[in-house]
Formats: C-alpha cells, structure tokens, sequence
C-alpha cells in the first residue's frame, strides 16, 4: 500500500485526470449528485426529527390523559348513560396497580370542557379566565417555566390550602401594569382574593395550557367549589421505556373495574394518548430518514457506476496509452492501480464536493425555515454517517474501478499498441 | 548482448496456423546498429516484438545481456523492458497530455525515480536530441520529426541496453527520416546497441549491419558500410 503515499503515484494521477478536465467533471457529476441528495434527504429528515422533537419538548413524551365520559352499555344492574366521574382516590389506586407509572397529576378545572371561566379582578381591571385545581406534580408531566422570582404551587401549598396563585403571561398583562412585579400581589378569581406567586412562561410547541391559564392549588380549589373528592382529568407519564399504549388499556380497565363499567365499554372513559402520537410522528421521521438513507445509497450506487462506465470508456480510449505504459515498463499491478486510484480519487472528491454542497444546501434552509412555525429544526447529518457514506464511496470505488482495471491490462501490451 | 536460437513463432487464425518465424538464429554485440529489413509478412515486426518482450517465443532462446528470457509473466516483462529496452515506434506513440518533457521522463517513473531526478534527465536528453526549448510542448505542437526525437529521448532515458526501432521513419519524409537516422546514428556512436526494423533499403544501409528476412526465415545478414546520414542533412 505504500504506493498510495508516494508522491509520484499522486502526481502520474493527477496527470491524467487534470489533461481531461471535462470528462473528469462529467464523471464527478454523478457521485456528487448522489453524495448531495443523500446528505440533502438525511439532514432534512434529521430537521423535521429535530423539530418534532422540539414541539414536544415541554411535555413528557410518554403522556396521556384520561376523564370520565358516559357509559354506552348497560351493566351490573346500572343503565346506559350513567356519567362517570372520577375520583381523587382512583389516583392512588392507578399508582399502586400500575407499575408503569411514572407521574400522574389529577387536575380539576372551571372554564374549559363546557363551564364557564371566571371572572377575575384586579383593582380596576379584569377578565375571565380558566381556572386550574393543581398538583406539583402536573409539572412533572408538562415542563412549567416559571418567570424569575416566582414559583409553581408546592406541596405546603396543597396542605394549608394555601389562596396562591400562578398566573400566565396573558393574565400577567391584562390585569397587572406593565413592569408591574405581580409577585406577591393579590387579585380576585372569583370571589376570594389569591396572592400572585409566579408567572408561568408559555411554552412554544405542544402546550396543555394556553397563557391565560390561572393554576391554584388543588386543595384549595376543592374548598372554593365544594368539588369535593371529584377530579376533571388525570395527566398520566408513563416511564421513558414502558408500552404506553398499554398502559393506557391498564389505567381504562381498573377504571372501569372501580366504576362497575362493562370492560367491553369504549365510551365510559375518554383518553388522549400524547405518547402514542408522538411515537407514530417519531415513527415517521425516523421512517424518512430511513428513506432518504436507502434513496441517497441508490443514487449513489448510481453514481458510482457512472465512474465505472466512464473509466471503462476511458480506458478504452487510453487502450494505446496504457500500451506504451506498459511497453516503458509499467507492471500490470501500477496500471491498475493508476485506475482504480483514478476511480477511488474522482468518487472522493465529488464526494467531498457534494457533502459540502449538501451542508450548504442544508443551512440555507435552516436559515429560511428558522422563524417558519413548522416543525423543523437544526437540520443535521451525523459526523459517522457523513464517513460512513464516504467509507461507502472508497470501496464502491475501488469496486467499480477493478472493472475498466482489469479491462486496461486484459489487453496485451503489444495489442495495445497495435490499436490505432 | 543479445543472442537468439532456433526462435519459433506461429499465430493462430482460426483454424489455420500462421508460422511467422521459422527458425531463427542470429547475435548481436554491444554498440551494433542493426536494420532488420523483409517485405511486409516476413515476420520482421514479430522479431522485434519478440525481442522486446511484447510477445512470446513459441520455441527457441532467448538471451539478453547474459540473461535468459523465458518464462515471462507480465510483470516481470514489465521490469525487464524498462531495465532492458528502449522502443521507438513508427507511430511515435507519446503521451498526447503529457509535455515533451513529461514524456520522456516516463520511464524513469516506472523505475521509482523521484520527480526532480526524472525531469533533470529528461532534460538532459531531450538537450541531446536538440529539443530544449520545447520541453514543455504538448505533443500536438510539435512536427512529425520533433516527435520522433522526443520518443527517442524517451527511449534513451532509461538507459536501456538495446534500443528497438519499429520502422522508426516509417511516418516521416525523407529529409525527416535523416534526421532521425542521423540521431539515431549519434547514439550508436556512443556505444549503446539499436536494432532498426525497416523496409527502407536507404534507411537500412545506413546501419553497419543489415539482416534481410524473407517467409519467417533470415535470407541474408550482411556487413555494409554504414552511409552517414549527416551528408543529407
């Protein structure tokens, strides 16, 4: 292998590709082509993988929801139709039963699901708005970012049934003054006065709560509204690697098997399985990248064999040079070589030429799609894939070029040069 | 230097065998210039493919410099003509992207030479066939005799034992071809050994020694005076 070292061998090569410029850079079109469409395709399924992930950045991915609907069969002696309403101590009984789970928030809520919001004061401005009976836990399942200085509501909160309150960045500027600290505050929902304690930043993507959601504690709630031990919904993550599509069946059969609902009832309990979703979208992206490996391969197979053909048809027309070549006393093996190295060097090159075309095309389209609501993101092609596919060039290369190699010294030197 | 006995050679078309060469013996000693002259078919060409191990013996020695030539695969072919010979063809046969001087150092690429040492004697001998100042001219800006010295000089670089001509005026006109011979003739001069395969009898009798093939066979191999080619020039 030493001849790849020598200076000499590079120059013989760089000779006779730089003397035929224009079928060089035809030759190089094909592999650069490819080598672009692959890193093209990747990068841009590794962007859309990227954004999506970025949306569903602020909550758990392996979340779902799950309330109480209406039963559609009849069963145990009760009638179709009962309502179903789910209660703090299903909560525990989900925890205890299933394994699986990680977090599970029970949140009550006024002004969302059909009631009416409430109407909140301070001083002489107001509004109404979606109030929220919360756990800490809730944050556990959806990312809160709490502006500097405040906080979300804590477990002394829940004890004490403390009247505090995390406001959103909407409520924060229709009824506060701007550059108004709101901490510490107080404002009406309701009838009862809360003090401010935080200020909840909304969240960019997939979002449960919008910015004009007021979260109080949950306890606290529970006393204002008399609501008792009833709860709206429960949040429930699973942990990062448990099947949350059963999960989700689990959760629905204890529920039902507590609540006396036919197991066959669909309708009885309504669920939102986020993370069922985000595996499918997961699925998909991992699927284009997929896609665009097997499609950038293709084509640069495709390329690749353009090389061959082209050195083929060279050789071809070299059939004479290669002749004298020999007769001045080149050995078969350095005319091969002298081919295949033309092989390897032009794939390389319109490899590297393409990688590099691709990363640009790759950051303009980061650069236009950066303030795009669409879910793409940093659009990038791993480091070993960019070898992987540049390893991929050499031996295909080297592959493609035993072929016109093999032609050049299959012909004897004497017919070579009989060759007019 | 070089010796050959009882060569045979015989090419297969289709059914029939062609003989080419049927028998031939004859020596050559160091600082000879040789015409090898015969009709088209006498088989002169084949000889001198022979010699230059382009092609293979079907029977007979083969001996050069001392060293027996048989049993050559191609690579040791290969490094036996560069250390051995050096070829000019009537058709010039030059690297058509390569410069003069590119050309001539060839060769001495193929002995592993590194790139300034190639290029000093490549100068060196493209200096000696008067050709200097167009080192650095491709092939296709140089007339028909600038080529043929070019190849000569190429020939020449490696130092070769034997120098082998195929019909090395053959595409050249008159005035040309004596210029090549003259230079051919120099270099003779200097002791290295040239077989010159041609059909030209004036061309021929401008070596020391001409050896007449006729149907595969050596018909005659005759001293003659050598005819300096200066005298046309």
């Amino acid at each position: 292998m030493g001849f790849l070292f020598d200076k000499n061998t590079w120059q013989e090569i760089f000779g006779s590709i730089g003397k035929n410029k224009t079928r060089t850079i035809i030759t190089m079109i094909g592999v650069l082509w490819g080598i672009f469409v692959y890193i093209g395709l990747s990068g841009a399924a590794k962007g859309m993988d990227n954004g999506f992930e970025k949306v569903f950045k602020t909550v758990s991915m392996n979340s779902m929801f799950v309330w109480g609907q209406s039963t559609s069969k009849p069963y145990d002696g009760f009638k179709t139709g009962r309502q179903m309403q789910l209660k703090l101590d299903n909560v525990t009984e989900l925890q205890n039963r299933i394994p699986e789970i990680q977090y599970i928030a029970p949140r009550i809520t006024l002004g969302n699901f059909g009631s009416d919001p409430v109407y909140t004061v301070r001083g002489q401005k107001s509004g109404t708005y979606t109030i929220n009976g919360d756990y800490p836990v809730y944050t556990k399942i959806a990312t809160k970012k709490i502006f500097d200085g405040g906080r979300f509501i804590n477990d002394e909160d829940i004890r004490q049934a403390r009247k505090v309150c995390v406001i959103g960045e909407r409520n924060l500027q229709e009824l506060f003054e701007k550059d108004e600290n709101p901490v510490g505050q107080y404002i009406r929902i309701g009838s009862v006065y809360f003090q401010v304690i935080g200020v909840h930043k909304m969240a960019q993507g997939v979002s449960f709560d919008n910015d004009g959601d007021i979260f109080i504690p949950f306890s606290t709630y529970r006393k204002l509204y008399n609501s008792g031990d009833n709860i709206g919904y429960m949040c429930i993550a699973a942990y990062d690697d448990a099947d949350v599509v059963q999960v989700e069946k689990d959760v629905k059969s204890i529920l039902k098997s507590i609540h006396r609902v036919d197991p066959e009832d669909e309708r009885a309990f309504g669920s939102f399985n986020l993370g069922e979703m985000f595996t499918k979208i997961s699925g998909f992206a991992k699927g284009l990248t997929f896609v665009s490996l097997i499609v950038g391969i293709a084509t640069i197979l495709a390329g690749v064999i353009g090389i061959g053909n082209i050195l083929l048809i060279s050789v071809k027309e070299r059939t004479k040079e290669l002749g004298v070549r020999r007769a001045l006393g080149a050995t078969p093996k350095e005319v091969k070589s002298q081919i295949i190295l033309e092989s390897v060097f032009l794939t390389v090159l319109a490899g590297i030429i393409g990688v590099i075309l691709g990363a640009g095309v790759l950051s303009l389209i980061n650069n236009m799609t950066k303030d795009v609501d669409f879910p793409y993101t940093n659009p990038t092609v791993p480091i070993p894939y960019v070898l992987g596919a540049l390893a991929i060039m050499v031996v295909l290369g080297t592959l493609i070029g035993l072929i016109p190699a093999h032609r050049a010294v299959s012909i004897k030197p004497i017919d070579a040069l009989r060759e007019e | 230097m070089i010796e050959i006995k009882d060569l045979h050679k015989s090419y297969k078309m289709g059914s029939n065998s062609l003989h080419v060469l049927k028998g031939i013996n004859f020596t050559a000693e160091a600082g000879e210039l040789v015409a090898i002259m015969g009709s088209s078919g006498s088989g002169k060409s084949t000889l001198l493919n022979i010699l230059g191990m382009l092609d293979e013996a079907d029977s007979g020695d083969y001996t050069l410099d001392g060293v027996p030539i048989k049993n050559l695969n191609e690579t040791k072919a290969a490094k036996y003509r560069n250390k051995f010979l050096g070829f000019i063809f009537q058709s010039f046969n030059l690297i058509n992207y390569k410069s003069a001087m590119e050309n001539v150092a060839l060769p001495l690429y193929y002995q592993k030479i590194p790139r300034k040492e190639r290029q000093e004697r490549a100068m060196k001998y493209l200096e000696q066939v008067g050709l200097k100042e167009w080192a650095h001219h491709l092939p296709s800006e140089l007339s028909g005799g600038q080529k043929q010295r070019v190849a000569i000089a190429r020939a020449m670089a490696a130092e070769p034992k034997v120098l082998l001509a195929d019909e090395p005026t053959g595409a050249l006109d008159s005035t040309t071809s004596y210029e090549v011979m003259d230079l051919i003739q120099k270099i003779n001069d200097q002791g290295n050994t040239i077989l010159v395969v041609t059909h030209e009898d004036d061309i021929a009798h401008m070596c020391k020694r001409i050896i007449h093939l006729k149907d595969g066979v050596i018909e005659k191999d005759e001293k003659v005076t050598q005819v300096r080619a200066s005298q046309y020039v």
